[in-house]
């Protein structure tokens, strides 16, 4: 007999493959030509554009949007892609309702920003639904880079150092690159295999050369690369995941961001196995995605557990209301204390003095799967000073090793964001840039 | 990638927006900045006689039309020349056109209507390296009732003397700038031509009242409760512009006068139909008066885009290129049949074509379709005249279907026939008279 979403345990097939797609749908369908025309004209151009500042790759907002007015996205596109090459993905991904959307001018007056981040979406789209890439190298520097790690800081920088006429080699651990585009993001939000024609299309500046299968500290040696390329960029993300130990057993324990990457590689998610009772510990965007895909993929009740209060949680009040649309119930000041048979007991708990402590009282969740999503760590990492539990770089990218850069989540500063990601890799390829010229 | 690079009557700019003669090229200040943005050109805005500076009004200088959302359509104003010292701009105009050499700089000047005015200015704006001169005889408020600006452009044979002067006392390429507010457009650019002008640039702004406050009975911008007509420009004012500009380019006498097109230019494509018009290059104000300077970039990428798709390798190359295609009406095909289709699919039912069509046109489209409600044409009434494609909220819903050679028209029940105009209709007395 075929599983539904009453059926106990953790099993697959909970919905049939039709209702997977249509659950898994764009979130945001693309906005046609006309409606286009009428988000962009409500574009005041503004002075100093706030959007544009908010922007971690500071994109020319205004000017793009001016160009989507005036019928030539292309052109829009161009803007784009000049300041952030993965404009496509975080048109998808960006959180623009705390970046851009949150401070323009028309989001402060009327509470209704100019949707940004879907104009940027149509912009981006038109251009490479065409097949072309917008940029051409500069002649051959003769100088090499290895970048490691395809994700959105390796390949920000790689495809600049490629622009800017420098030979590069791509690593990567996994058997395909993106990165999270490829492994994390919440399907319905990069839909129709996005993240890998991004990546070919990416490739489209030439120059770029990947090898997938080679780890950092397996297969690749930091020395090693050193001493094969003029410069060396680690943009490896945070491939460890923090553990959380539970005594006690009942309920199947997953990683989430496992969880999500197997999914993600699914073909119609038919094979992914959720449970009917889904309990998901965390408070961050890989806490919402796991809980909503969860939803989507039929699971019964899902709840979202943190720790600390609401307004403390990494995800944005945007995120936490698609998750409530979705059926998922946010649990808040509920500490995970131990696995019982049932599901998860936790511990109430609440802040005193700006210090989290439990209040003494207990309470259990039913569950027979639970998905750890309290953060990821860095793995592997090389013989690279650190600051906190990242690799210690300066505002360019610098490592504590001449000649090695890193960006994205790996490094220290800035958020875990594609869009930061892709800034730092971009603007790391620039040093390196200017340190190879010198 | 196309070149975007001009010359015009010899002046070279990188890209073939220029600034118009007004607040924004008043001062060193904003002409730096706006070379610094992107513009290939500036018009200095019109320079008087040296002596005691102009005044200006100091309560409000503009007044404005806005859409919906507030966007600006047409600007009037009632600001005079420029109100800064003769030689603080001359000296202002050297030091910029020294550090740019590369942009274009023309002078707008405007001194009374005697030869000795405009032989004591010219050799001091030559002094500055500037490119060239425009003469301001186009602004229709306050100047012109001391006998300047439109008042010279209002009669034809003021604008032959003048220029005559300035082209005897300058080495400089003159550039005529006309008022719209004049009859027939052909005659001032005729006459400039005389004169030997170099090039005309049009329009300046038309005699307006943007508005009139309600509660003071006085039109806006309102001075202690009285206002005086201002000249209207923006984007309102293109469609009047881009016909002047085709009067002259289609007139024999003037045709190869150069034309500086100006006149509501707002983004790249605006430019691109005054260059199609026969417009050497455009001049613009009221959008950069409205979004800032940064508006010509958008202006320089459409440009280029448009002109890579299309194969035209320069601007040079598109100039005039629609000028062929502005005929009388009497040129017109009066065989070529269309008809209206509204595209069910795209059909929001609103019934504004319906409502348009019943009430004010043709009775050519049906409110029902098999007794539901929908919107359909009836060719046999059908006389293609567009109302409904332009009233229609949905952009291509509504498009003109061309009726092939021996189709019948319904509304006529006769073939579609070849080209024949109103020069040869049976109807016309005229043509009748000359067999």
């Amino acid at each position: 007999m075929p599983s539904d979403p009453f059926t106990p345990g953790v099993v697959a097939g909970r919905l049939s493959a039709d209702e997977i797609a249509e659950n898994f749908q764009d979130l945001h369908p693309p906005l046609n030509d006309h409606e286009a025309h009428v988000a962009a004209d409500r574009c005041y151009f503004c002075f100093d554009a706030p959007c544009a500042t908010a922007c971690p790759t500071t994109i020319d907002i205004p000017l793009f949007i001016r160009q989507i007015a005036t019928g030539t996205p292309e052109a829009a596109a161009r803007t784009i892609f000049s300041q952030n090459i993965l404009g496509g993905m975080c048109a998808r991904v960006c959180p623009t309702e705390t970046l851009c959307e949150e401070v323009c001018v028309r989001e402060v007056a009327e509470g209704k920003p100019v949707i940004i981040g879907q104009l940027q979406r149509y912009a981006t789209d038109r251009l490479m639904a065409a097949g072309t890439h917008p940029f051409s190298r500069a002649s051959d520097t003769g100088k090499t880079v290895a970048v490691v790690g395809a994700g959105p800081a390796g390949l920000a920088a790689a495809h600049r150092l490629a622009m800017l006429g420098h030979a590069v080699t791509i690593f990567d651990a996994r058997p395909k690159g993106g990165g999270l585009n490829e492994y994390g993001i919440a399907a319905y939000k990069a839909t129709g295999g996005f993240a890998g024609a991004e990546l070919d299309w990416l490739l489209g500046i030439g120059g770029i050369t990947v090898e997938y299968g080679k780890k950092l500290g397996a297969e690749l040696a930091l020395s090693d690369l050193e001493d094969r390329f003029d410069a060396v960029f680690l943009g490896i993300g945070l491939a460890g995941v923090n553990a959380l130990a539970l005594e006690g057993s009942g309920p199947e324990v997953v990683n989430a961001v496992d969880w999500i990457a197997e999914m993600r590689q699914s073909k119609d998610k038919t094979d992914i196995a959720v449970g009917r009772d889904v309990v998901v510990i965390g408070g961050g965007m890989t806490a919402v995605d796991a809980a909503i895909q969860s939803r989507l993929l039929g699971a019964g009740n899902v709840t979202m557990a943190y720790r600390r209060d609401r307004a403390a949680m990494a995800a944005s009040v945007m995120e936490q209301n698609l998750a409530a649309s979705k059926g998922v119930r946010i649990v808040c000041n509920a500490a995970p204390k131990a696995l019982v048979a049932s599901g998860v007991l936790f511990a109430r708990t609440e802040t005193r003095d700006g210090q989290l402590v439990d209040t003494g009282e207990t309470f259990e969740i039913a569950a027979d799967q639970v998905m750890l999503a309290i953060g990821q760590s860095l793995a592997g990492q090389p013989d690279l000073a650190l600051k906190g539990r990242k690799i210690a770089v300066d505002e360019h990218g610098r490592t504590s090793r001449p000649g090695v850069w890193a960006g994205g989540d790996c490094a220290s500063g800035g958020d875990d964001l594609t869009v930061t990601a892709v800034a730092e890799g971009r603007d790391a390829a620039m040093d390196i840039d200017a340190a190879l010229s010198a | 990638m196309a070149d975007l690079t001009s010359t015009f009557v010899g002046i070279k700019s990188p890209n073939p927006f220029w600034l118009a003669s007004a607040p924004p090229t008043d001062k060193e200040y904003n002409v730096r900045r706006a070379y610094e943005a992107g513009w290939g050109g500036v018009v200095w805005k019109t320079l008087g006689e040296a002596g005691p500076p102009i005044v200006n009004v100091n309560g409000p200088r503009y007044g404005a039309i806005h859409g919906a959302d507030r966007r600006l359509l047409g600007l009037n104003n009632i600001e005079l020349i420029t109100d800064r010292p003769l030689d603080v701009n001359l000296r202002e105009i050297k030091s910029v056109k020294r550090d740019y050499p590369d942009r274009a700089l023309v002078v707008s000047l405007m001194v009374p209507c005697e030869e000795e005015p405009w032989k004591a200015i010219l050799p001091l704006v030559e002094e500055t390296g500037a490119d060239g001169v425009e003469l301001n005889f186009g602004c229709p408020h306050g100047m012109a009732e001391r006998g300047m600006g439109s008042a010279v452009g209002q009669v034809p044979e003021y604008i032959e003397m003048v220029t005559r002067w300035v082209k005897q006392y300058t080495r400089m390429p003159v550039i005529v700038k006309l008022t719209p507010n004049i009859t027939d457009i052909r005659q001032p650019a005729a006459a400039a031509m005389r004169g030997g002008a170099d090039a005309v640039s049009l329009i300046n702004t038309i005699n307006s009242i943007t508005s009139v406050n309600l509660d003071l009975f006085a039109p806006e911008p309102t001075i202690d409760g009285a206002g005086a007509h201002g000249g209207y420009c923006g984007p309102a004012v293109k469609p009047i512009a881009l016909n002047m500009v085709a009067e002259i380019k289609r007139n024999a006498e003037t045709a190869d006068l150069p034309v500086s097109g100006i006149g509501g230019v707002t983004t790249w494509r605006d430019a691109a139909e005054f260059i199609a018009l026969g417009a050497g290059n455009v001049q613009v104000c009221t959008a950069a008066m409205t979004y800032g300077f940064d508006v010509v970039k958008e202006m320089i990428s459409g440009l280029s885009q448009w002109m890579d798709e299309g194969g035209h390798e320069s601007v040079a190359s598109v100039v005039g290129r629609a000028v062929p295609n502005c005929k009388d009406w009497q040129d017109l095909n009066l065989n070529y049949v269309t008809k209206a289709v509204i595209d069910q699919e795209a059909c929001i039912k609103c019934g504004r074509c319906y409502a348009a069509c019943e009430d004010t046109s043709h009775q050519a489209i049906f409110n029902e379709i098999d007794g539901v409600r929908g919107f359909k044409v009836n060719e046999a009434e059908c006389v293609a005249c567009n109302l409904c494609v332009d009233i229609c909220p949905v952009e291509g819903c509504i498009t003109m279907r061309e009726l092939a050679l021996g189709e019948v028209d319904e509304r006529t029940g006769k073939k579609v026939e070849p080209y024949a105009n109103w020069q040869t209709h049976p109807n016309n007395p005229a043509a009748r008279a000359a067999e």
